[in-house]
């Protein structure tokens, strides 16, 4: 790995990239040499943020113990089904562009991930957060908080309503500019499983130059968190759709078919 | 049998998660002050030894019988059922409180924990670990104990203190906590 960078502020995006290119060249050759990769790395100085935030020894193997084999419970005393429409949370619409997001939650066989709770968050449309330390000076929308939750459905489904997020600065760099995402977090089946991310929107230009998503060095592992355009989930005269499926993985215990009364 | 899919990678928690995830209610498993009750509390350092104020952590706990909690509410917590999940971003000083109870043994003889996992900004994807009772008689024979070092086995216990247990988090230094994979 190479050595963080004392260099402060005056690091252009060139810079950047050039780091970014020698730790995927480094991790391709890792990887072909049969070393298992961690996606995303935690040690990844072009995140200048991860420098002093990322453990330096190897995690250490533990079997799962029997709570850590199941996962926290969530029901319909948690979430109202209007909490995952994130259009409806003032008096009038967030202004952008209107989004369904949707698609479904499993484990690493293909199982779902039954009445599991799925929590977003996200800028509004101009890239700006509802956040006390946010600095961005982009318009604050009033009908607009950006938060959601839901349930998984039956089938390991999750669907939102909301509008699309805008880019936005965030000062890792000169210039650096954050792709349009939106943060998820996701428990499955076994506590081992919990995960937090970033569902990224198609073709974003600020790929190739976000420190972040380029944590994840190899490209198959980073095309599993951008969305799918999905015109089968847009609405006639009203959303443009996207899909955006989530594979959880980690020990859990013995699967069992849904029994009646179940679903 | 076909291969397992590749698991969806993580991403950093980010700076502005705090507007979002933490609710009212979410540290507090039982009621502050109540009959049982312990704190668990502690600080989270970056490898500078500087506290970490935007870092969320979640545990996750068998009940004082050592039973599963399978039970709905966390999110919006009655006061009389217990869950065994909650939720802690820590302050401007990098502190953490949650109110809970101390976790029994899911089987005889086994040493009880609370499962971590910890998110921050500038951490790239969740950590997992373990925190251990201090004094307990079944970490002498836990596997997972056991199996480290003195220096790393001291990273998992916590401290009993006036209040209940404080445990730190270490992401990187001397004192580096020791996390998991389940693999």
């Amino acid at each position: 790995m190479t050595a963080p960078t004392t260099k402060q502020s005056v690091e252009t995006q060139a810079d950047l990239s050039a780091e970014i290119a020698e730790l995927e060249k480094l991790s391709i050759e890792a990887d072909a040499e049969g070393q298992n990769v961690r996606q995303p790395l935690l040690d990844y100085p072009p995140y200048r943020s991860s420098i002093l935030r990322h453990p330096t020894k190897d995690p250490r193997h533990a079997d799962p113990e029997t709570i850590e084999l199941w996962a926290p419970c969530f029901g319909n005393s948690d979430v109202d089904p209007l909490e995952a429409d994130l259009t409806i949370a003032g008096s009038n619409e967030p202004i952008g562009e209107r989004i369904t997001v949707s698609g479904r939650v499993t484990d690493g066989e293909g199982r779902p991930v039954r009445n599991q709770l799925v929590e977003i968050w996200q800028a509004n449309s101009a890239g700006r957060y509802i956040h006390k330390r946010e600095q961005h000076p982009a318009p604050l929308d009033p009908n607009f908080t950006g938060v959601g939750r839901c349930l998984t459905d039956s089938e390991g489904r999750y669907r939102f309503q909301t509008i699309k997020p805008g880019p936005y600065p965030w000062g890792n760099h000169i210039n650096a500019w954050r792709p349009a995402h939106i943060h998820f977090s996701l428990f499955g089946r076994a506590f081992t499983q919990r995960l937090i991310t970033q569902m990224y929107f198609p073709s974003d230009p600020l790929f190739a130059l976000d420190p972040i998503y380029q944590s994840i060095t190899s490209q198959k592992d980073r095309d599993a968190l951008v969305a799918r355009y999905d015109h089968d989930l847009s609405t006639p005269e009203y959303s443009m759709g996207y899909n955006w499926d989530i594979v959880l993985t980690g020990p859990s215990r013995t699967w069992t078919e849904p029994e009646e009364g179940d679903l | 049998m076909s291969t397992p899919d590749r698991p969806t990678p993580g991403q950093t928690i980010g700076p502005f998660f705090g507007y979002a995830l933490p609710y009212e209610g979410d540290a507090d498993l039982v009621p502050p002050g109540s009959a049982g009750s312990i704190r668990l509390h502690g600080r989270v350092y970056d490898g500078a030894g500087n506290p970490i104020p935007d870092a969320l952590l979640e545990i996750w706990q068998t009940d004082a019988d050592g039973d599963i909690p399978q039970a709905e509410g966390s999110l919006h917590r009655d006061g009389w059922t217990f869950t065994g999940w909650g939720r802690a971003d820590t302050d401007l000083n990098g502190h953490y409180t949650f109110s809970t109870v101390l976790p029994g043994a899911a089987k005889d003889g086994a040493a009880p924990f609370f499962a971590l996992t910890v998110f921050a900004r500038g951490l790239l994807d969740k950590l997992h670990t373990r925190i251990y009772l201090p004094g307990h008689p079944a970490n002498a024979g836990d596997p997972l104990l056991v199996s480290l070092s003195e220096d790393e086995r001291a990273t998992l216990v916590a401290t009993a203190d006036a209040t209940g247990l404080r445990f730190d988090v270490h992401l990187q230094g001397d004192r580096e906590t020791t996390f998991l994979t389940y693999g």
